[in-house]
């Protein structure tokens, strides 16, 4: 894929998607990540989701909450080890970090989501929601997760980059990590015996880290970290 | 093929962005650059969506027709007047009552059951009955089954995820078998062992329990009037997914302890050692009585969803059989004896 070089943040608000190289991007990956959420009405309203529709609504929007929020934080690594390779000249791909944002509001949108499926589940029982909340682990890790997503999901704007400074708003959306993570030991905690799917999620989470921390360490400073 | 000016295609818009103008020295076909943009489009918006339903669309399996007839009773059918160990509550269709089952042994998730039943060969299939009996034995399923008249128990069935059924089972009281067999003064509890046959059971390749699945009850427990060994559901042989040929049905327990597709039945002097105890044992009692006010380390149990309900209702004490069986834990800490 050839990238010309342009300038990160640029305002995309009205433009046509040809209008820019690689404009259709961003509105690509919110289509794709939006389209199991279509299937799922469909399969809700055509009955699909078999006999306890509500628990398999509340399992699909938790997995797509943590594979797409996996996929955001894959996007620094692509481009560290891409550098390391020497695409571009050294600087990697660009592209991972245009769609960055975009894959993480849409990992909290399906947070949101699921946690809302969790209180219908419940009966809008807040006492009971919040016994569990308190009380068990596995509830706690989840809710704290989507809580650490938040402030992210707020200053997602290039604004708030302007506002909080470069280097503090770098540190604040570290706390990606810590949702990531306890997003996993989530999905852990809820499954009953089988957990080589759980497992497979927090590898892909270790790798990444580990990537992370390699290509932080012998990328040349760029001034550039995620 | 023509040069592009900096401003093209943004001259009917107020130019808000802040970065400069690109350079002008791409040579650009606009048709060419915008079906290619499309194309590139759609693929993405393809691949990425298809990629995450494929990690995360479990649809739920299609229910089956039913096996041949058993008795004299249409789908959805059930015998009338009540008989004292009913409930009158709406009954789980059959559709629902046979595409989400737990049964490890065709694999973990719900509608794997459904899906694989085929596999399960259920004729011929012999239960071998021995332990602490005078006469211990090995029988055929359909000689067995003649030993007793079949009778109609509808009862509530509750899991330990938080789900919960009403299903018209069709069996003989497990009691009448136990005491054909005549246990010794020693007999003291009842391990029940299911089919191990990777063959049949694709779930059985993978170690996600020990295998075989065994399961137990206190002597006393088996000997209850409501503890059923059921050979029907809703008027017909018993689907594989819900254990054929023969399964246990304990309705005060969680639904685990009602063990599927039973080819031992030993009388023992200790304590059986069952399946889901030795794989989480803070987790999954010996007893297993259903609780409300006991949760599982994870999750509450003081609410449960009657499967075509959308919204969760109390779980009962002993799943409502208390005034049955609340007389066999007496002196019990039911919060140690879980």
């Amino acid at each position: 894929m050839s990238e010309p070089s342009t300038t990160p943040a640029r305002r995309t608000s009205s433009k046509r998607i040809t209008s820019k190289p690689l404009g259709w991007l961003v509105p690509a990956v919110t289509l794709g990540s939006a389209l199991p959420l279509a299937v799922l009405i469909w399969d809700a309203y055509t009955g699909a989701l078999g006999a306890n529709p509500v628990q398999r609504a509340e399992l699909q929007t938790g997995l797509l909450c943590l594979v797409l929020l996996i996929l955001s934080l894959a996007t620094t690594p692509l481009r560290l080890v891409t550098a390391r390779l020497g695409v571009a000249g050294g600087k990697g791909w660009t592209w991972p970090a245009r769609i960055r944002k975009s894959l993480g509001l849409l990992a909290f949108g399906y947070g949101v989501l699921h946690f809302l499926i969790y209180l219908f589940d419940q009966g809008f029982t807040l006492s009971t929601v919040a016994e569990d909340v308190v009380k068990r682990p596995f509830v706690t890790a989840g809710f704290t997760a989507l809580l650490l997503m938040v402030p992210l999901a707020l200053t997602s704007t290039p604004r708030s980059v302007k506002r909080l400074g470069f280097a503090r708003w770098t540190r604040l959306h570290q706390l990606a990590y810590g949702a990531v993570s306890l997003g996993a030991l989530h999905y852990w905690w809820g499954v009953k015996q089988d957990h080589t799917p759980p497992l497979i999620a927090a590898l892909v989470i270790a790798g990444l880290f580990a990537l992370r921390l390699l290509g932080r360490k012998k990328a040349r400073r760029s001034g550039v970290s995620g | 093929m023509t040069i592009l000016p900096p401003d093209h295609n943004r001259d009917d818009l107020p130019n808000d962005d802040q970065s400069p103008p690109e350079s002008p020295s791409r040579i650009v076909n606009p048709r060419r650059e915008f079906l290619r943009s499309a194309a590139l489009f759609t693929g993405t918006a393809a691949a990425l969506g298809g990629g995450l339903e494929l990690l995360t669309r479990r649809p739920g399996a299609a229910a089956e027709a039913a096996p041949g007839e058993f008795g004299d009773l249409a789908q959805g059918q059930v015998r009338r007047p009540l008989g004292p160990y009913d409930t009158s509550e709406p009954v789980t269709p059959y559709a629902q009552a046979t595409s989400y089952n737990n049964f490890y042994e065709f694999g973990t998730d719900k509608a794997d059951p459904a899906r694989l039943a085929g596999s399960l060969k259920v004729r011929p299939w012999t239960v071998k009955i021995d332990g602490e009996v005078r006469k211990p034995q090995t029988v055929d399923i359909d000689t067995l089954q003649s030993w007793f008249p079949l009778e109609d128990r509808i009862y509530r069935m509750r899991c330990v995820e938080g789900w919960s059924m009403v299903m018209p089972w069709l069996g003989f009281p497990l009691a009448a078998l136990i005491r054909r067999m005549e246990p010794t003064g020693k007999a003291k509890y009842v391990q029940f062992t299911a089919l191990n046959d990777p063959k049949q059971f694709p779930g059985q390749r993978t170690r996600v329990l020990d295998w075989p699945y065994v399961e137990g009850l206190r002597l006393d427990e088996a000997l209850h009037p409501l503890a059923f060994m059921a050979v029907g559901l809703q008027g017909r042989v018993l689907p594989g997914q819900n254990g054929a040929p023969l399964r246990l049905a304990v309705p005060w327990k969680y639904g685990f302890k009602s063990i599927k597709s039973i080819v031992r039945i030993t009388l023992t002097e200790k304590q059986p050692k069952t399946t889901w105890s030795i794989a989480a044992p803070d987790e999954y009692g010996f007893f297993a009585n259903v609780n409300p006010a006991v949760p599982h380390p994870r999750w509450s149990q003081a609410t449960e969803r009657r499967i075509g309900d959308l919204s969760r209702r109390k779980t009962l004490p002993f799943n409502g059989y208390a005034e049955q069986v609340a007389g066999l834990y007496k002196g019990m800490d039911l919060k140690k004896f879980y």
